[in-house]
């Protein structure tokens, strides 16, 4: 049976760091607002969450989620990975299509589409590889992941960059036909072969292969103009450099319908972190310099950057307990992802929680056509809600997380910022700060 | 640097007083020259290796005294330095030693008498030191021991053959020596410190 | 001095200890008895992941002169090549009881992850780490060429840095920890730097780098130095289109007779020739120069023996609670 009958009175919480306005839910909606909300029917019996002085926020979107699951459950599963989404402040994940299987047929999936219903803590998303295997040669069943239940719109290598300029042009034409979008992992892979961090004056000193910035910036300067010239929607995961917000600026302003996230960690970290050789600053694409995190913001601001997604990837501690070269690449994200953005974006004055909300949950939400998420906050919208103590700071702590990845890079980091309470449609998975209770839906 | 155990020297002195001042010094200096030709039955194949860093310029104003009995004598020619640094059995309980140059004579030591010369005698361990120093080196014929001042206290069968002045200490003293060498010019005396 | 990780963290006045020390250490190796007992009772391991005879040998040979106990653990053949991870093996001679590790990998920044890391307490000196460093190789170039300067001006080394010097490295600075190494401590020390090298074979950054990088080395040359120090270059590098053959890299940037000869004609020359080695004779350096009054190969080889006996008793002794520096 569905828990969302109960109807919650969130009182005294500012929508959109707003004004303060009483909030009513019910039956997995909102239904009143305001003066309005107290005045309802319902508000009599409804339970009472007092969020004086927190910000109303909806549901944070991820377009970016590595869940692991099905093949690498030692890292992550959609059970640990879609709590820690909901901990951090998320309604819904895109899952990467790099598990293994790879996520290249309908079955794979439907699989994890059918996983995350039963988990029932957000909306999982699965994102269908581009092509077979992700091996770059053969286009996926785009078409059939379309049309199962997950209903797949994003279509992905990541990890791998779609690099044959023939197989991507294909890619792009192809999926206009079921309203998809291609999400680009921009990486040349000669200009990368054996590449270990950012190429630039530190990887001279620490003699650590470089990773070009051109590398990124060629594939994403093809794309756009592959995109613009088949008349598709592109995506670039993880924009990560100062010329790559130069090329998508320029390719938005000729009209080409492409879309750019950045991550949390590469808004904050630079390559001086790899100093230390801690892998745990080891990450695709790597983390630049100074520099580049200052265009990334800007462009973040500006729009030229469209949303945040945090390549949220998890990883067993023996994938870092080695030598750099040796490490895999990859950093939690879903449960710091709000507290960096609000560090590094909000409190430096950059964006407004307006503005948070557009990239954290309706942008992302509108490129991966997730009709019920990343609405407005207003009466008759589904309740996928997001309360935030933003005026809390808490320290990092990676053993503390709900996530099995204890690769935080962020780790003992005082941060901004903390989740208190989470509606997903009506229900709310996290109370308090903690975890409550996942959402039962009738047939998962 | 032989004389006191390292965690002394965080201790402020309570009192001081003077145990040999510059002219007892150099009285102590011209007797145990003469004890050693003496002990020698002259200055044939003598050479005095001074254990850094004030045993030196004790075995050097020895050379000197022995050398004016001895007009046909250089006294550069029979001194020598012996660092003992990395013979110590102490390396890892103290701060990091610097070892410093060891010098022989151009003689070498192999068939001579060699003179050991320290400032102060203590527990003995520097000595021990420098008698495994001089075996890696050569083989003398014989090895004898000078000192300035011998306070006492052994942790080691060993004793001096020449001791400038004998000088019963409690463990919670030290024993200070100045030479003008090391310690700059007319600052020539031995203390004892008190700690408290 | 708890590790020799990098030369970018040694201090001047740890690098000039280093080189003092070592002074001492090479008289011992004039002595008929070559052997201290500074270090007895202590071992030594001998991490290798990678092969190289001649580092670890200088580093055996350094230990048993100061008569620390040798353990030599080469990673091929050994649990290691069948997939024993960085941390296990560390593990492993924390439990034999390693007073210090000596360690040779293949990837940048292992030795870095060994000493920061609780792995392992034991001290770590870096024998080599992929591209990243060689300290101890630097260490004995700069004694090599503190030696020489200070014969060249006819004063004592000890305690002296290398002010003055001009010392042009030559070669394949991308891939070469030596030329790393170099740069901070010759830098440290005073010297002034020049590398020379094809313009694939230098690193992006290193246009931030203390020193001056030239593409030539007869003008290099021309303009005097006190020391050219040439790196190993590996012909399979013509393969990832560095240059294009063997040939063609010798004749710009290999010292051949031809350079020989314009130095020797140079009036009042003293500049000396050095390499790491193993050499690439015929490659980049020609046997006669290799073979030259002017090559300091073999003394280089002599030195290392003395740096790194100064740079084990100097983690190895002293009380290593203390957090003072060297
Ligand atoms: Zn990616």
């Amino acid at each position: 049976m569905s828990t969302s009958t109960t109807a919650y009175l969130i009182r005294g919480a500012k929508p959109l760091g707003e004004e303060p306005s009483d909030i009513l839910i019910q039956d997995g909606l909102i239904v009143a607002l305001g003066a309005d909300a107290i005045a309802h029917a319902s508000a009599a019996t409804a339970t009472l969450i007092e969020a004086a002085g927190q910000i109303a926020l909806p549901g944070m979107v991820d377009l970016h989620t590595h869940l692991r699951e099905p093949g690498r459950e030692d890292a992550e599963t959609v059970e640990t990975g879609t709590r820690a989404a909901a901990m951090g402040g998320f309604t819904a994940v895109h899952a990467m299509a790099n598990s293994n299987p790879v996520a290249d047929t309908a079955g794979v999936v439907e699989q994890v589409w059918s996983l995350g219903k039963r988990s029932g803590w957000v909306d999982v998303r699965p994102v269908g590889a581009v092509t077979v295997g992700l091996a770059g040669k053969q286009l996926s069943e785009i078409g059939a992941m379309a049309d199962s239940r997950a209903g797949v719109r994003v279509f992905s290598d990541d990890g791998i960059c779609v690099h044959d300029p023939l197989i991507m042009r294909r890619a792009l034409e192809y999926v206009k036909a079921f309203d998809g979008v291609v999400a680009q992992h921009a990486q040349e892979p000669r200009l990368t072969e054996g590449a270990q961090m950012n190429e630039g004056e530190v990887s001279a000193v620490l003699g650590l292969a470089g990773w070009p910035a051109v590398a990124e910036e060629s594939i994403i300067a093809r794309d756009v103009l592959l995109a613009e010239h088949v008349g598709s929607r592109l995506h670039i995961c993880h924009v990560s450099t100062a010329g790559s917000v130069e090329i998508i600026r320029w390719a938005k302003s000729r009209g080409v319908n492409v879309t750019a996230e950045v991550t949390p960690h590469h808004l904050l970290l630079t390559d001086e972190l790899v100093k230390s050789y801690d892998p745990v600053f080891k990450v695709n694409p790597p983390l630049r310099a100074e520099s580049d995190v200052l265009a990334l913001r800007a462009g973040l601001a500006d729009g030229t950057i469209d949303i945040i997604g945090t390549d949220h990837a998890p990883h067993p501690s023996e994938a870092k307990e080695c030598e750099w070269a040796a490490a895999a690449m990859g950093m939690t994200g879903l449960e710091t992802a709000l507290s960096v953005v609000q560090h590094a974006m909000i409190e430096t004055g950059l964006i407004s929680w307006a503005d948070f909300a557009r990239i954290t949950s309706t942008t992302p939400a509108a490129i991966g056509r997730v009709s019920d998420q990343g609405r407005a906050l207003a009466v008759g919208e589904p309740a996928n809600i997001t309360l935030v103590d933003a005026d809390a700071r808490w320290i990092v702590d990676p053993f503390a997380m709900a996530t099995k990845g204890r690769n935080s890079p962020f780790k003992g980091l005082e941060l901004p910022g903390k989740v208190r309470t989470v509606f997903f449609h009506g229900h709310p998975t996290v109370l308090d700060g903690a975890l409550n209770t996942p959402r039962i839906t009738e047939g998962a | 640097m032989s004389n006191e155990p390292e965690n002394a020297r965080a201790l402020a002195p309570v009192s001081a007083r003077i145990v040999l001042s510059s002219d007892d010094i150099d009285r102590v200096i011209t007797r145990i020259a003469h004890e050693i030709i003496e002990a020698n039955k002259g200055t044939a194949d003598l050479v005095l290796l001074g254990i850094p860093s004030r045993g030196f310029p004790l075995a050097q104003r020895l050379a000197q005294r022995i050398a004016a009995t001895d007009p046909t004598l250089d006294p550069s020619a029979i001194i020598g330095q012996l660092d003992v640094t990395m013979y110590r059995d102490d390396l890892r309980h103290s701060t990091t030693r610097t070892p410093v140059p060891t010098r022989l004579p151009a003689t070498g030591i192999d068939g001579k008498v060699v003179v050991l010369v320290d400032d102060v005698l203590y527990s003995g361990r520097t000595i021990r030191a420098a008698l495994d120093a001089i075996a890696d080196l050569g083989r003398p014929r014989i090895v004898r021991l000078a000192v300035l001042v011998d306070r006492g206290h052994r942790e080691l069968p060993i004793r001096a053959d020449h001791v400038g002045k004998n000088l019963p200490t409690a463990t919670t003293e030290k024993v200070r020596v100045h030479l003008s060498e090391v310690d700059g010019e007319n600052n020539n005396e031995v203390i004892i410190e008190a700690t408290a | 001095m708890k590790h020799l990780l990098s030369t970018l963290d040694l201090s001047r006045e740890d690098a000039i200890r280093i080189l003092d020390i070592a002074e001492e250490m090479a008289a011992v190796g004039t002595r008929e008895v070559k052997k201290l007992p500074a270090l007895r009772g202590r071992t030594v391991v001998n991490l290798f992941f990678e092969d190289s005879t001649r580092t670890r040998i200088s580093f055996e040979a350094a230990a048993k002169r100061l008569s620390a106990d040798v353990i030599n653990f080469s990673a091929k053949g050994s649990s290691v090549s069948k997939g024993e991870s960085l941390k296990d093996t560390a593990q492993t001679l924390q439990a034999i009881g390693a007073d210090a590790v000596v360690i040779r990998h293949g990837a940048s920044g292992a030795p870095a992850r060994l000493a920061a890391t609780d792995w392992i307490d034991a001290p770590v000196v870096n024998a080599g780490d992929g591209t990243h460093e060689h300290p101890t190789q630097a260490l004995l170039d700069a004694y090599t060429l503190r030696t020489h300067w200070a014969a060249t001006h006819g004063n004592s080394a000890l305690g002296s840095d290398l002010a003055g010097m001009r010392v042009a490295i030559v070669g394949d600075i991308l891939h070469s920890r030596v030329a790393r190494s170099n740069l901070w401590l010759l830098r440290t020390l005073g010297a002034e730097v020049i590398m020379v090298a094809p313009p694939t074979l230098l690193p992006h950054g290193s246009h931030a780098w203390p020193c001056t990088i030239s593409y030539d080395l007869d003008a290099t040359l021309a303009g005097g130095v006190d020391a050219v120090m040439m790196l190993r270059v590996q012909g399979e590098r013509m393969h990832d289109s560095f240059f294009p053959n063997t040939r063609e890299y010798s004749r710009l940037w290999g010292f051949d007779d031809a350079r020989l000869a314009a130095l020797d004609a140079q009036p009042g020359s003293e500049t000396i020739i050095m390499h790491p080695g193993p050499m690439n004779r015929g490659l980049e350096i020609s046997s006669a120069a290799a073979d030259s009054p002017r090559s300091t190969v073999l003394a280089q080889v002599a030195n290392g023996v003395a740096v790194r006996m100064a740079v084990l008793y100097l983690l190895l002794s002293g009380d290593q609670q203390r957090p003072a520096g060297l």
